[in-house]
């Protein structure tokens, strides 16, 4: 009979596959993902407000030095123990962490201006300037990023600003793809073409239609890129191109934790490692939640 | 000649696939021309040639005497799915204020209000779906403000492109009699595409085919 050979579990078995590779899969993914960027996000508010707090709680200045006190290990009264000049580390790192995540903001938000503002011009322009553009978006990509950051920074030294730019100014090519990737779907839509009939420029079909169109795109590129700032800012830091050692960041800490290590002091390298890697898988959870939302609306 | 949209031995191609080859059209002011032709017959390319948005491969487009330019406010479109005529972005009220605040219009606030309200009620739109987005009403309604937003702008022509394919007979009676209606109060041209020969010719004077 048709209707038991359609209940068959050789028909209804490719098709229960099919299901559940389509609609059930998917959606547990995204599930997964919600949920990784749920705790992702609680555990960025603590570390944030560790970074913000704990500097200003705990009143003391992180420069003073106590050579009396100096490498102690982590106790009640040093939590993450203390350095080779006596500085609490606890304290120190909240205010390194302060700096590193203020520079990575400030990368991020410049990238995606920058990015956001070029993608999306490329796009609308069309033709030859959106090829030269996306040409020199392939040379400034074909440079290597630290290369570029560490020229940029040897140049002014110590300087926020500069590491600020030299972050910025090579990574925000990603967000350009992205953002004129977007725009290019949108380029051809009836309303923009409508938009152009009605008398519209280009500028104005940018500001109006493109921009926003293309900002949860764009936000979503800034919010990944955060972790990668971080990364970077510690790298040129660490490789002594950045802060200057007085001032505590990720970076400059990890620096310091290398002679410290060799002397038995592993808590200096410990704590800032591991708020590097539990701040960067917080904010990428975030990220990838972001994403899948996006992806989800879409 | 002028008082008229004109397309004259008009060709075009997408890469090697010629679309359109030798068309001839005119549409003047205040008359309403039907064009039929099977799916992919080239309807659509021809109304986008004829509104300037892309250039004829051969033959030239002329609008009152002068070279169709985009954007000069002498023709507007309304498209065949309302939901890609509309940014999801935009209220009702922001779309039809796209159409007033065009080259022809007002620059105020105040009067592009004031003008929003009187072209939704010449499509009837009631105001309080003025503030909703183009997910919160139904395909005929944005079709509806699309139509207000095309005629705000008070183009010479309006090129109607399958506009009444995805609305229900009803709708579809109330658009024509509203596109009608600009016709004879204000001499609009109109050009209207349909694979529908019935429609255009319950609508339309003059109907010519597209092979």
């Amino acid at each position: 009979m048709f209707s038991s050979r359609t209940s068959s579990p050789a028909t209804s078995g490719p098709a229960a596959a099919s299901v559940l590779r389509q609609v059930v899969l998917p959606e547990r993914s995204r599930a997964g993902k919600r949920a990784g960027a749920l705790i992702g996000a609680a555990v960025l508010a603590v570390i944030v407000a560790y970074a913000v707090f704990v500097p200003l709680i705990a009143g003391t200045d992180q420069k003073l030095t106590d050579f009396s006190s100096a490498r102690l290990p982590p106790s009640s009264g040093h939590l993450f123990g203390t350095d080779h000049a006596g500085r609490d580390l606890f304290v120190r790192l909240a205010s390194g962490l302060r700096i590193s995540l203020l520079i990575a903001a400030l990368c991020a938000v410049l990238a995606m201006v920058l990015g956001m503002l070029v993608g999306a011009a490329s796009a609308t322009l069309g033709g030859r300037a959106d090829r030269s553009i996306m040409r020199c978006i392939d040379a400034v990509n074909a440079v290597p990023h630290l290369l570029l950051g560490v020229v940029i920074v040897a140049m002014f030294r110590g300087s926020v600003t500069a590491i600020v730019a030299s972050i910025a100014l090579t990574h925000w090519t990603q967000v350009a793809r992205i953002v004129r990737a977007e725009v290019l779907s949108l380029r051809g839509l009836e309303y923009v073409e409508a938009s152009y009939l009605l008398g519209r420029t280009r500028t104005q079909v940018l500001r109006r239609h493109f921009l926003p169109a293309a900002l949860g795109q764009g936000t979503v590129a800034t919010v990944m890129l955060l972790p990668h700032a971080i990364w970077h800012e510690s790298t040129l830091s660490f490789l002594g191109l950045g802060l200057s050692p007085d001032r505590a960041s990720l970076g400059t800490l990890l620096q310091e934790a290398q002679t410290e290590v060799m002397l038995g002091g592993w808590w200096a390298l410990a704590f800032p490692a591991l708020l590097l890697v539990c701040t960067t898988l917080a904010i990428a959870a975030c990220g990838n939640g972001l994403v899948s939302t996006t992806a989800g609306r879409s | 000649m002028s008082g008229e949209l004109s397309a004259v031995k008009v060709g075009f191609s997408y890469g090697g696939a010629e679309v359109l080859r030798n068309v001839s059209l005119s549409i003047g002011a205040g008359s309403q021309v039907g064009l039929a032709g099977p799916s992919g017959s080239g309807k659509t390319t021809l109304a986008r040639v004829l509104a300037g948005l892309i250039p004829p491969s051969a033959g030239h487009v002329a609008c009152n005497g002068a070279p169709v330019r985009r954007g000069d406010g002498s023709i507007a479109m309304l498209f065949q799915s309302p939901r890609r005529s509309c940014s999801p972005r935009m209220t009702l009220r922001a779309v039809i204020a796209e159409g007033i605040a065009g080259v022809r219009g007002p620059r105020r606030r105040r009067e592009i209000d004031a003008g929003v309200r009187q072209f939704a009620a010449r499509v009837q739109l009631t105001g309080d779906l003025l503030d909703r987005y183009p997910h919160e009403v139904s395909d005929g309604q944005l079709q509806r403000a699309c139509l207000a937003r095309a005629l705000a702008a008070r183009p010479d022509y309006l090129i109607c492109d399958e506009a009444t394919a995805m609305l229900d007979a009803a709708t579809t009676a109330a658009v024509v009699r509203i596109i009608s209606g600009e016709v004879a109060a204000r001499s609009l041209g109109v050009l209207a595409l349909s694979h529908d020969r019935e429609l255009l010719e319950a609508w339309c004077g003059a109907i010519k085919h597209l092979p």
